[in-house]
């Protein structure tokens, strides 16, 4: 199972959620998969999804899922004791850890080797962390969502892109609609 | 009212909300007051572009932010301000400990500063420098003003501003 099917199996789970979409494919793949003005398509900043996510958690109450990356998150490492020491009880962090850069030519990730991005994040702090196979990850997010506490998901995945258009839309429009679906 | 009180209120009057720090010795007494002000959520972050982030999604939240950090972060920082807060058109003060200036002890912090100005320039980023506390007087006005333009401002103090280095 790759990205994009795990995407689509989790699309209508996603759908009434605040998400925030990391850079490159996985954003295409969602937006092609299920475009929502509850969504943020990041179109540049690698790393910073889950930061984005933490802060907008922080402030407000509903639910915020973060679609992130292993790549992604290996180059923000900061980021897991910073949601460890902030605990939002409505955020969730689900890193698609396909052990490679998908959007980069599918270099492999340190995360695809000796690292693991679950232990990496109990480590530092994070207290409800469930690593998954790709096909229990619709039903771990699910779980995750009832249970209002602050989850780190990793979903090891394969690695592997589906073609999917770039994103055109203006990012003020996608941040505007996205910050209207917020506060609604 | 001391100036770390000052800098703190008119963030406060601002409606700012949310706050994300990287420390520098010159900005240790504003991140304290800004810790203790109950009206400020204030988190820490371990390195400025995860900081500025955070701050993009308090935004998003409808919680107004600011950032606090060094002009080292200028350099750390430009791809964030360019395809994140400038490119999704966000507001962000950034107040920051302009090292490296007039009074600076440690040499290397030069090598940063010569260039401060100049990137924030190549950046459109608005620029105010503050060199004596008086000049804190047009806090509120720069916080109103980057609300109004939704751009990242940038704040500098220097060594002068915050009263040297003990001997220096």
């Amino acid at each position: 199972m790759i990205r994009s099917e795990i995407l689509k199996e989790i699309a209508p789970i996603l759908r009434d959620q605040l998400v925030i979409c990391n850079i490159g494919i996985p954003s295409q793949e969602l937006h092609a998969i299920d475009d929502q003005p509850t969504n943020f398509y990041m179109l540049g900043t690698m790393g910073l999804a889950s930061s984005i996510g933490l802060g907008l958690a922080l402030v407000q109450k509903k639910p915020v899922i973060v679609i992130d990356g292993d790549g992604s998150v290996l180059t923000n490492l900061g980021t897991l004791p910073t949601i460890a020491n902030n605990v939002a009880p409505n955020y969730i962090l689900l890193i698609i850890d396909n052990g490679s850069y998908g959007s980069t030519g599918d270099q492999p990730t340190y995360a695809g080797r000796k690292t693991s991005l679950a232990k990496m994040a109990e480590a530092a702090g994070c207290e409800r962390v469930i690593e998954c196979r790709a096909e229990e990850t619709g039903q771990v997010l699910q779980e995750a969502l009832d249970a209002g506490e602050m989850t780190v998901i990793v979903s090891k995945c394969e690695s592997g892109n589906a073609k999917m258009p770039v994103i055109t839309m203006d990012p003020v429009v996608i941040r505007d609609r996205f910050m209207k679906a917020v506060e609604a | 009212m001391s100036i770390d009180k000052k800098i703190t209120e008119d963030l406060v009057a601002a409606k700012i909300g949310f706050v994300t720090t990287v420390p520098c010795k010159q900005l240790a007494g504003v991140i304290d007051e800004i810790d203790r002000h109950p009206d400020i959520f204030h988190i820490p972050s371990n390195k400025e572009d995860e900081g500025m982030g955070l701050c993009a999604g308090a935004w998003m939240g409808g919680t107004r932010p600011a950032i606090i950090m060094q002009n080292t972060a200028i350099g750390v920082t430009i791809n964030t301000l360019a395809t994140l807060i400038q490119y999704y058109r966000m507001p962000l003060p950034m107040l920051i400990s302009y090292r490296g200036e007039l009074r600076e002890p440690v040499a290397c912090q030069v090598e940063m500063a010569v260039h401060t100005k100049a990137l924030l320039a190549e950046l459109k980023i608005p620029t105010y420098h503050f060199h004596k506390q008086s000049d804190a007087d047009e806090l509120p006005n720069i916080l109103d003003y980057t609300f109004m333009c939704n751009k990242p401002v940038a704040i500098l103090t220097d060594a002068n501003f915050w009263g040297g280095y003990g001997d220096q």
